[in-house]
């Protein structure tokens, strides 16, 4: 095992080895193909470089614990508006999650159909390219199209281009208050026109989701006066589909979003969990085939982000006929992993062109290779 | 400005290139006639101009395609051209070049509420994206002072921002997908109705590339419910930074304004007598736009002003109505035309963080004294993106010059306090040579192996983004 105390040691370690390297950080979130290589833990990475509440703006080492990170923002009363998922329960792991897996990963929640994802966020970041380079784009400040962005890139290739030391990131302040709109009894595919009317208004819904169980449950944030507005206003709005319950109760509104964001149904219960990503009207479409299998699924984004827990072995990507998007293994054994492949396949030109830029990064082939095929 | 030598083995092949392109466009759609291609000879950044060896106008993906492919096989640099409003020279020819222009790529190809999306030709101006969904009450966020006339693509190659980004983020944050033709003439996809990419995130990287990895023909964009309402108070103050601290302190409250403008002293004088909004003589002006009900908006205006009143503002003024909101705006609205009233000027985008607002504003100050040359700065406070413009007069040997010896000091006063050089703009041409004052010769490289992937053979825009001794071997391959 390396662990790099800090940039430099971690640009000689990555130049001095002969072979591969598998990058962790707190180890919270195996996800990915299943990659071989001495240890590369990025834990000593940590510390806050900068942090101004009055510009939105957080710079850390990528070693830093999430939690952390958590702690510092909400004594100003701000948050990382993009709501990370926390992977332990769905993945059976321990530890502590950092910055730079959730950012490597790209990991966002809920509240990333108002707001955007991880990758929104990131404002800049410091990496080590497989030769050992030390390389920086973006920078510290909201607007920034100075050069290629790289940064949009970094977030989410999963250590295969480098490895992330710093990023720098926009955060926003913590709402005043939440209130969920609840609907039951819905259908999926009514559930999801609910959801598609709430996100089509003009209230702001920071999270809207669905249980193939028959709950339905829409996010509003904001001032006081404000929130208890749009409550009202959008329950009238949904009339058409059954009567509204609302949630005011902070400590219950939280935790709902919380069993969406991490997956709280399929924890502990056996079986492979599918992301898949697809235009929100086709949700319940692919929702529908993978539960004619056998499998439960949980409506997120809209009903665009659908996540499914399915009998083992059980190829979703193959479900997906005519339908746009994409379906990535988030839960499976590693011969399943191997089987599918965690990440499919472009196309053979988009394929190349992520080839070739990993060529370009990392030549030597070192950095998580094989992890996204 | 320096660009790259004209090839004379192309230009000698000029008229054979054009039948190969003949064949494959209409004819009214190949432009090589001296006379005629001088209207493509420059975009906003007029101070360069240079004739392109052809213009071509493609209606289709196809036709895109068909002329990428010919020029890939001639070794023809292509030069992408939105609606040629560019401040930075994106567009900028070089004369054995072929422009691109993507203008007639104008229709609406699917508009999709539901699922709040819009699928359009790259062509389609900024502002007709929201006009086709205006009549739903949708729009499309980005709203860069061009809207009028910039094109999509050239919104999705430089990244555009806006007034509003603030609150809806800038063009990255709102494209869903594309398609693109590289340069040898493959079509591909990237992203659409759906989020997050599968894989590496090439579409964030394309957003921004300034047409250097291949042609943008389509766009799906992200549409959103118009607000209730939106209304501005105007405030002014003693102060750069009394108006700076207060920016900072209405941020960190939570309150998020859809726009925060920020106009210095000369700059408002150069409006009100202009405009004649009615502006008070203050040295700094603040206007803040909130949205929501008229319920939540006096709202959030009350809690504006009450936070504000902590830096002391000498003017405070909440619209209560359309008509007064629009008085409010218009003399933001008629700032750069103001400035353009007294001299010629230009028009810089650095970035800054917002708690360094007042010391940047005083180093301007200092500069224009050292340079002799006035400035006025109108910007998106909220984001810290400023525009200094700074007066010159083109007529008068040498002030050009200096004029850019002096944006120069002020973008490198940008990336020294923690900012970059272009906050919306983008690099093209005009800040090209800059570039090395941000970053190291091995991030520029990082940068430059991205463009070796999409196009080898350096022929997309070559000569723009990238200092050009840092990418002369490329070029010359």
């Amino acid at each position: 095992m390396i662990k790099p105390k800090d940039e430099i040691e971690l640009a000689e370690a990555i130049a001095a080895t002969n072979g591969p390297l598998r990058i962790t950080g707190g180890g919270t979130r195996p996800l990915g193909n299943p990659v071989d290589g001495t240890v590369l833990d990025m834990t000593g990475l940590t510390g806050v470089h900068l942090y101004e509440p009055g510009a939105l703006t957080l710079v850390v080492g990528a070693g830093t614990p999430l939690a952390e990170i958590d702690a510092l923002l909400a004594g100003e009363n701000q948050r990382l508006a993009f709501e990370p998922m926390d992977h332990r329960g769905l993945l059976g792991t321990k530890g502590a999650s950092t910055i730079g897996g959730v950012v490597a990963a790209n990991i966002s929640g809920p509240r990333r159909i108002q707001s955007g994802a991880c990758r929104d966020f990131l404002l800049g970041v410091r990496f080590v390219d497989g030769t050992g380079t030390i390389l920086k784009n973006g920078g510290r400040v909201m607007k920034n199209v100075t050069g290629y962005d790289l940064v949009k890139l970094m977030a989410g290739s999963f250590g295969t281009l480098g490895a992330i030391s710093e990023v720098s990131l926009k955060v926003l302040p913590v709402a005043e208050t939440q209130a969920v709109v609840l609907l039951e009894g819905l259908e999926d595919q009514t559930a999801i026109a609910a959801l598609s009317s709430a996100l089509g208004s003009p209230f702001d819904v920071t999270g809207a989701a669905h249980f193939a169980a028959g709950l339905t449950i829409i996010r509003l944030e904001g001032f006081n006066d404000s929130v208890s507005y749009r409550a009202k206003a959008l329950c009238a709005a949904l009339s058409g589909f059954g009567a509204c319950q609302i949630e005011t109760d902070q400590s219950q509104a939280s935790q709902l979003w919380q069993e969406v964001r991490d997956l709280k149904a399929f924890h502990d219960v056996p079986g492979d969990v599918w992301r898949i990503s697809v235009k929100p009207s086709d949700g319940p479409e692919i929702g529908g085939r993978l539960r004619s299998l056998g499998g439960q699924v949980i409506y997120d984004w809209g009903g665009g982000l659908v996540r499914a827990l399915l009998p083992e072995g059980t190829d979703a990507r193959a479900h997906m006929t005519g339908l746009k998007g994409h379906a990535r293994i988030e839960r499976a054994p590693d011969s399943v992993k191997q089987q599918f492949g965690v990440f499919g396949s472009e196309g053979p030109v988009i394929d190349q062109i992520a080839a070739g830029l990993r060529a370009k990064f990392d030549p030597r082939g070192i950095l998580n290779s094989g992890l996204m095929g | 400005m320096e660009m790259p030598v004209p090839n004379a083995a192309i230009l000698g092949r000029k008229y054979q290139i054009v039948q190969r392109l003949q064949a494959v466009l209409p004819a009214e759609a190949v432009i090589f006639e001296p006379v005629e291609t001088r209207a493509y000879e420059c975009d906003a950044l007029t101070a360069y101009r240079c004739p392109p060896m052809v213009a071509v106008l493609p209606t289709s993906t196809e036709q895109v395609a068909a002329v990428l492919k010919i020029c890939f096989e001639e070794g023809v640099p292509v030069v992408p051209r939105g609606s040629g409003t560019s401040l930075a020279g994106g567009a900028l020819p070089t004369a054995d070049c072929v422009i691109l222009g993507v203008s007639r790529l104008n229709r609406v190809l699917e508009t999709d509420y539901d699922n709040r999306f819009i699928r359009v030709q790259s062509g389609r101006t900024n502002l007709s994206v929201t006009g086709a969904v205006e009549e739903m009450d949708f729009f499309y966020a980005p709203d860069p002072s061009s809207q009028l006339a910039c094109a999509i693509a050239g919104n999705v190659a430089m990244n555009s921002g806006g007034a509003h980004c603030l609150k809806y983020g800038v063009t990255t944050n709102n494209l869903l997908g594309v398609t693109m033709v590289l340069m040898d003439g493959t079509v591909i996809e990237l992203g659409g109705a759906h989020l997050d990419a599968a894989g590496l995130d090439l579409l964030g990287v394309v957003c921004g590339s300034e047409g250097q990895l291949g042609v943008v023909t389509e766009a799906t964009l992200r549409i959103l419910h118009k607000p209730e309402g939106a209304r501005p108070v105007l405030m002014g103050f003693d102060t750069n930074e009394a108006a700076g601290a207060c920016v900072s302190d209405i941020i960190k409250a939570g309150v998020l304004p859809v726009a925060i403008e920020f106009m210095d002293r000369p700059c408002i004088r150069a409006t009100e007598a202009f405009a004649h909004a009615g502006y008070p003589d203050v040295e700094a002006l603040l206007i803040i736009e909130v949205e929501g009900s008229g319920a939540e908006i006096d709202s959030q205006l009350a809690k504006i002003i009450a936070i504000s009143a902590a830096h002391n503002p000498v003017e405070v003024r909440e619209s209560k109505s359309p008509d007064e909101s629009a008085r409010i705006w218009a003399g933001r609205k008629a700032a750069f035309g103001a400035m353009g009233q007294i001299n010629d000027y230009m028009c810089l985008d650095g970035t800054i963080p917002v708690t360094q607002l007042p010391f940047v504003l005083r180093r301007i100050g200092e500069l224009s004294r050292q340079y002799g040359l006035d400035v006025g700065n109108v910007f998106h406070a909220g984001d810290g993106n400023m525009h200094p413009l700074i007066l010159f007069d083109a007529n008068k040997p040498g002030d050009l010059e200096l004029c850019e010896a002096m944006g120069a000091d002020i973008l490198k006063l940008c990336v020294e306090v923690g900012g970059c050089l272009t906050g919306e703009h983008g690099v093209g041409v005009e800040k090209r040579d800059l570039m090395l004052t941000q970053y190291t010769a091995a991030d520029i490289d990082a940068q430059l192996a991205v463009k070796d992937v999409f196009d080898p053979a350096w022929l997309l825009n070559p000569a723009k983004v990238f200092p050009l001794k840092t990418t002369e071997t490329r070029r010359a391959a």
